[in-house]
């Protein structure tokens, strides 16, 4: 490769993004004012695009469906918003927020999805699915045992990605405007080349992957000339750069509907070929920001086929179009840049949004005008989210990181992750209390455990039990994830996004734990008070009485914050014994999305004193209410899980008013800023941040049509809040607001 | 007469701590206190217990925490020089009124000179110190008033900067819940063209003025 007017390095002999935005990074340690509002052209689109969801909203959330075409890579003819006033070109179908079937994740779930909206897919594909072409979901069936079934439908695994796509691969979308097509298809050739015997079914396997990458690479050739876009080559220019980019993710959301597809770290790679145009005379600053304004739009409108029922598990039609921005290098630089600041601007030019889900790679070395700035859109947007930067390069290993989903490194290029949704702890807490029988059903789940008649409960007892229910479930919990894996492998393989990242990279497979603050709390009114579990006639726990006091999570009391951390430690420490599919590392998250409010409704009454049916508190949060020694003690509290144990992440949101965050923005950008750096230098991962007022969100739920754009935190992403439910709504609205420091 | 804390008025009640506790407290903040953050004690009057406080101040500084003292000086006895002089990295005197007869009409005691005399005894230590002025409209808002209020302190070297706060009603709801006489139901909220009147008047007397 020859490229003139950039500094080479090995990236230059083969694939290597990260050495080329090394080599030619221009941090920046300015402040914003540089920045410029939306263009004429944005402005327009963005009336369009608002319209148009505005239809959509009016139409039950979905404003068309196709019936005819199964997205692919190049299914779909060009589409435009409106083609003269577009700089960046490209959606995912011929039509805005147009919903297409990717009938290979589970065609059940397609038909339902569209059953909902009163359509059908047409007979061909009907016939073509019903009898000729198997899914994914259709393989994980055949080959799933009673006893994950049984698990799986009394609620102790939840959202498991077994009806449709798996998600959470990031592909290296800056890799087409690098090197254009040509160049990666080559490379990938070379290494199929070098794939040989003996033939064992990993080798079989890797052979055929890396062929249908290099197919799908040239159905991407197909897909930019749709477009009149030569992605053959590398881009040559900074729109060009953004348009390939694009194209690069817009082949993955054509073809694969995963909850979570992220797009990794795009906008310090775009600010090399935006700053070098700069430089050159070529472009303004108006059209630097216009790029990014566009670019961010489409990425707006990206839209799923979903079914109702998925709604109770990711509320408010999320897509985690997942942008990590800022952090830093091994080196020490910074690698802020000036395009770091116009994709938070655009939060600005097109209003507050949950996508893409802006995620502030944070450090208490980035530029100080970087942090005031970032504090500063989340207090005026409530839209963005912030994750511990050098916490995760010193223990993960790398400086060019995405976030996969919600809170999750991913090594960009390297790395994949297979998402393993979440098993529910509070429910498995339960199992310990009830001889091994689900509580609401009383159906035998785990064998071995004593049923416990005591007046009181014992905490050694209990914990014991807790730890053989925890073994079996993790065990129960891994054969599903192994499953699923292979299938999804086998009959809905990500060529696209794949393509894009190197042959055989490392895997880590992402499990997920709910609950957590209700087992901390359970656990501490056991030990600390006296907990008596009143019990039905078939002797299961319908309620417990609790005399005495005990110390709440969320309050910086090592008491009770210890059984928190530890009940982490152990559960990871389970899954770690177990061998995964493809040899994938395990890592574990304590994250919710909304799931906590249908995982509370599968859940009986607990220990804690929380009733039947009550939603759980989101992520790693204490539980509503129960934190209420300030913000920073609960901040504190959720600190203490140790990073080593639950490296998939832990989510923490955060709800504070804007008064006792400070008298004036000024000071409360700094004290935001302040308080992010402590949080972190606690070792900390993640936080949402929402400077919010309650009357605020009430109002939002009394006249919705006033607050179209407002956007709120809520596990891992953002929604609009009027997307989502009135259940949810509400649930949102009993989370602590922090009122004092 | 406008306090906004009047719960905290009474000098009896309220809860106790141990020294070592809230010192603990205060340590597993430190992360979140940045550059400029640390622990102010304010009140109801801090002075009062300035025995106490130099106990407490001594051991955060043994922590390198940041020490401030919210006060309205009216308490200057051996105690409260030591923990001035000694402990306190910072104090911020809330200034009530530059005549007598407002003194008393707005805080029902008499010689606002005593504050005068902290500030001067801060001035001699040579530690920093600011101040703080509640503008309320026409009662301390008066032009003359605040060039009295800024000759009296021109030549003080160690004030950083003096704070404006602008008048609020937030307090009240608290006095009603405590089956108190709100004092002060007469008075109105700053306008922002009064704010920077002021702001600019005191601007020929302080290094820094900030309007809270």
């Amino acid at each position: 490769m020859e490229v003139k007017q950039f500094k080479n390095g090995i990236w230059t002999e083969k694939v290597n993004v990260r050495n080329f935005v090394i080599n030619n990074i221009t941090p920046y340690y300015g402040a914003h004012e540089f920045l410029v509002g939306p263009s004429t052209k944005t402005l327009k689109l963005w009336d369009v695009c608002k319209a148009a969801t505005q239809e959509e909203r009016q139409n039950n959330g979905v404003r068309c469906v196709d019936i005819e075409t199964i997205s692919t890579v190049s299914a779909f003819n060009a589409g435009y918003i409106d083609k003269t006033n577009e700089v960046i070109v490209g959606l995912q179908t011929d039509e805005l927020l147009k919903r297409t079937m990717k009938p290979f994740g589970g065609f059940k779930v397609v038909q339902k999805a569209l059953s909902e909206q009163g359509v059908k897919p047409n007979k061909a594909i009907t016939e073509l699915f019903s009898k000729y072409v198997k899914t994914h979901n259709d393989g994980v069936f055949d080959a799933y045992t009673t006893e994950i079934k049984k698990f799986r439908s009394l609620g102790f695994l939840t959202g498991l990605p077994d009806n449709y796509a798996r998600g959470r691969i990031i592909g290296d979308y800056r890799r087409i405007a690098l090197y254009g097509i040509d160049f990666l298809i080559e490379s990938k050739k070379e290494d199929l080349e070098n794939i040989t015997g003996p033939m064992t079914e990993a080798i079989i396997r890797l052979r055929e992957e890396v062929s249908e990458q290099i197919k799908s690479l040239k159905e991407m050739i197909v897909l930019g000339a749709k477009y009149n876009l030569d992605l053959r080559r590398p881009a040559e220019n900074a729109q060009e750069a953004v348009q390939w980019t694009y194209m690069a993710y817009l082949a993955a959301v054509k073809e694969q509907d995963g909850a979570a597809m992220s797009l990794g770290n795009v906008s310090t790679f775009l600010d090399i070929y935006i700053e070098n145009d700069l430089q050159e005379g070529i472009i303004s600053e108006e059209e630097a920001q216009e790029y990014i304004d566009q670019f961010v739009m489409k990425l707006r409108m990206v839209r799923h086929l979903r079914m109702g029922a998925y709604d109770e598990i990711f509320a408010g039609d999320p897509t985690w179009v997942t942008e990590a921005i800022g952090g830093m290098f091994e080196d020490g630089r910074t690698k802020v840049t000036k395009t770091s600041f116009r994709f938070l601007n655009t939060l600005y030019n097109l209003g507050p949004s949950p996508e893409p889900n802006m995620t502030i790679l944070w450090s208490e070395d980035l530029p100080q005008s970087f942090k005031d700035y970032c504090a500063k859109v989340a207090i005026d947007t409530s839209s963005i989210q912030f994750e511990n930067d050098a916490l995760m390069r010193k223990s993960r290993g790398s400086d060019d990181y995405g976030i996969a989903c919600c809170v999750s490194y991913q090594e960009l290029g390297k790395s994949i992750q297979f998402f393993g949704a979440r098993t529910n702890l509070a429910k498995t807490l339960l199992l310990a209390i009830n001889g091994g029988r689900c509580e609401e059903t009383g159906v035998q789940m785990v064998d071995g455990i004593e049923t416990c008649d005591c007046e009181y409960l014992d905490y050694d007892k209990v914990m014991a039990n807790f730890k053989i229910a925890m073994k079996a479930v993790a065990r129960v919990y891994n054969d599903s994830m192994n499953i699923i894996h292979y299938m999804h492998d086998k009959y809905y393989y990500e060529k696209a996004q794949m393509a894009l990242i190197d042959t055989n990279p490392t895997i880590d497979i992402a499990y997920g734990i709910a609950g957590l603050s209700i087992v901390a709390d359970s656990l501490s009114a056991i030990k600390y008070a006296k907990v008596n579990p009143i019990r039905d006639e078939d002797g299961l726990t319908v309620d417990f009485k609790i005399e005495g006091e005990f110390p709440c999570y969320g309050n910086d009391d090592d008491r009770v914050d210890i059984l928190a951390a530890n009940t982490v430690a152990d559960f990871n420490n389970e899954l770690k014994q177990l061998s995964v599919y493809k040899n994938a590392k395990p890592t574990l998250s304590v994250l919710t999305i909304t799931s906590n409010v249908s995982y509370g409704k599968k859940t009986g009454a607990t220990p804690d004193g929380r009733a039947k049916g009550v939603p759980f508190a989101p992520g790693a949060n204490p539980m509503h209410g129960r934190d209420s020694n300030g913000a920073i003690a609960s901040l504190n509290s959720v600190a203490k899980i140790d990073y080593q144990d639950s490296q998939d992440g832990i989510s923490n949101t955060f709800s504070i008013v804007p008064k006792s965050l400070g008298a004036n923005k000024t000071e409360q950008i700094e004290n935001l800023g302040t308080i992010l750096d402590g949080y972190f230098s606690r070792n900390a991962q993640h936080v949402n941040v929402n400077v919010l007022n309650k009357e605020t969100l009430l109002d939002a739920m009394e006249h919705p049509e006033e607050y179209p754009q407002l956007t709120i935190r809520v596990s891992g992403y953002a929604v609009n809040f009027v997307r989502l439910t009135k259940e949810q709504q509400l649930e949102v609205i009993t989370r602590s607001f922090h009122e004092s420091m | 007469m406008y306090c906004h804390n009047p719960d905290s008025i009474e000098t009896s009640g309220g809860k106790e701590y141990h020294i070592e506790e809230l010192v603990q407290m205060a340590f597993k903040m430190k992360s979140y206190f940045g550059k400029k953050g640390g622990v102010t004690v304010s009140g109801g009057e801090p002075l009062l217990q300035s025995k106490a406080l130099i106990f407490f101040f001594k051991r955060l500084k043994e922590e390198g925490i940041h020490t401030n003292i919210d006060t309205n000086g009216r308490i200057l006895n051996h105690f409260s020089k030591e923990l001035l002089d000694d402990y306190a990295d910072l104090i911020m005197l809330d200034i009530k009124h530059m005549t007598e007869e407002g003194y008393v009409a707005l805080t029902g005691r008499h010689n606002k000179e005593i504050a005068f005399n902290l500030a001067k005894h801060r001035e001699a230590s040579g530690k920093k110190m600011w101040l703080r002025y509640v503008l309320i409209p026409e009662i301390t808002d008066d032009p003359e008033l605040l060039h009295a209020l800024g000759k009296h302190f021109k030549g003080y070297k160690t004030i950083e900067k003096i704070e404006i706060q602008p008048y609020h009603k937030l307090g009240i709801h608290k006095w009603e819940a405590l089956g108190w006489d709100y004092q002060l139901k007469g008075a109105r909220e700053n306008t922002e063209q009064e704010l920077q009147i002021a702001s600019n008047i005191l601007k020929n007397y302080f290094k820094e003025v900030k309007i809270n």
